[in-house]
């Protein structure tokens, strides 16, 4: 409990509070679908707070009887892009992102907040190891977008896991990155179909680093549990997890 | 407050149940995991619960000691801030009410910070922790609580968004003022009551 002493230390206090923003009426730009289960979002967001690359927002809809639903979803974009950008996946009976995957159009407007969370965010001065799962490497993307514009991207190694190659998001962004890139239910090059191991991280992993894990419940869990059995600090590993529970009810 | 969403209808409200707060949906047998850290092995030998700041006696309980504390169940709903809620759980420990009969909170004593093994901190009115509205529990619907939802032994204050219910819980320490915990210090509500959706910091 009292181990502080600065922004580095664990989940003790941040020495900066990341920057949050309220409610704004957001107008959709761009709506594109990369993958068959994604839906990627641009978005104008007037009167804009700077976000942190790993930072979400929320997005409310509103129904004709006052009837709201609200979901969170990583940003993609870097803070410097004029465009907010959303990446959802479409999830079975999803409320939210079958409403977003299915029915929004460019000009149609969206009530956003944000962003929000001060932990899984990268300030774009550490070294960093990021590893993703699905459309887990959204935040990544993020996180690389700045790391470009900073002329940093020496700061950052990134490994993801995809069931197929073609189910990934942001594919060739990640690959142009440097990316390990495994997939779980398919032959990629001389690389049998499998999960992501410790073997896969032993190169990427560097003292000093801090590691982000990002993607299900159960990738997430195993993610970091490599990266524990690996040497690396626990409180060097923020996790961001989501969706339903997965294996166990 | 913008209008409606072009083209949202929503799920069908006539089945909304009553028990489910603004912006909540009923998650049904699922129980999702959301945590910002790697889970931790924790053993009942290494665990244990102090309750110290500004208390009378600061006291500590290894796991053999709690259990047998005066037993306490809840019965009922709880509710996350990424706006899932899971009905009819069923918790066992000891109320919070026993640890603070032992430990006596002096006059000035108002909130509270719970804290995890993992230093994952969150904090809390005393009230919102008193009179039976909060427990220290290791079983969930009979069987030992799973590591992944804070076993061997979380926090419990469930009419609170569900982050007010730290996981891996070791220490609870009366406060004369609040300080932010982990989450409320990333932008997050300082209380957390769902039905007044008090998600972020400023609702």
């Amino acid at each position: 409990m009292t181990e502080t002493g600065g922004a580095r230390a664990g989940m003790g206090p941040r020495l900066r509070r990341a920057p949050a923003g309220g409610w704004r009426t957001a107008t959709v730009r761009e709506v594109d679908r990369p993958t068959p289960r994604t839906v990627r979002l641009r978005l104008e967001v007037p009167d804009r707070v700077d976000h942190l690359a790993g930072q979400h927002y929320v997005v409310r809809l509103t129904a004709e009887d006052g009837y709201r639903a609200q979901r969170s979803y990583s940003l993609a974009s870097s803070p410097g892009d004029p465009l907010v950008e959303l990446l959802v996946e479409r999830l079975d009976d999803g409320e939210v992102s079958g409403y977003l995957a299915d029915v929004v159009e460019p000009g149609d407007t969206l009530e956003v907040r944000g962003p929000i969370g001060g932990w899984f965010v990268w300030e774009g001065d550490e070294p960093a190891l990021l590893v993703g799962g699905g459309t887990g490497v959204v935040p990544f993307v993020a996180m690389l977008r700045t790391a470009r514009e900073l002329g940093r991207e020496d700061l950052l190694r990134v490994a993801v896991s995809t069931r197929t190659a073609a189910e990934l998001p942001y594919a060739d962004e990640l690959r142009a990155a440097g990316a390990l890139v495994v997939t779980t239910r398919e032959r990629s090059g001389i690389r049998p179909a499998g999960r992501l191991t410790a073997v896969d991280l032993v190169p990427l992993w560097e003292p000093g680093q801090t590691a982000f894990v990002c993607g299900s419940a159960s990738f997430a869990e195993a993610a970091s549990q490599l990266l524990v059995g690996l040497g690396v600090p626990a409180p060097d590993i923020r996790v961001e997890r989501f969706g339903p529970s997965g294996t166990s009810g | 407050m913008a209008g409606p969403t072009r083209g949202f209808l929503g799920r069908s409200r006539r089945e909304r149940d009553p028990r489910l707060p603004p912006g909540q949906y009923d998650v049904g047998a699922d129980w999702p995991v959301l945590t910002a850290e790697p889970t931790p092995r924790i053993t009942p030998e290494t665990w244990s619960i102090t309750v110290d700041g500004r208390v009378e006696n600061p006291v500590s309980w290894t796991w053999d000691e709690a259990h047998r504390l005066p037993p306490s169940e809840y019965r009922g709903d709880i509710h996350c801030v990424t706006t899932w809620s899971k009905f009819d759980t069923r918790f066992a420990g000891v109320s919070v009410d026993t640890l603070l009969e032992a430990a006596r909170p002096t006059a000035d004593a108002h909130f509270v910070m719970a804290t995890a093994k993992t230093g994952y901190t969150t904090n809390l009115p005393l009230e919102d922790v008193t009179g039976g509205k909060a427990w220290i529990v290791w079983e969930f619907d009979g069987e030992p609580l799973p590591v992944e939802h804070g076993g061997p032994v979380r926090l419990l204050v469930p009419h609170l968004y569900f982050w007010k219910s730290a996981k891996w819980v070791t220490r609870l320490t009366l406060l004369q003022r609040d300080q932010q915990g982990f989450w409320e210090q990333n932008g997050y509500h300082d209380r957390g009551d769902p039905w007044r959706e008090q998600r972020y910091q400023g609702d």
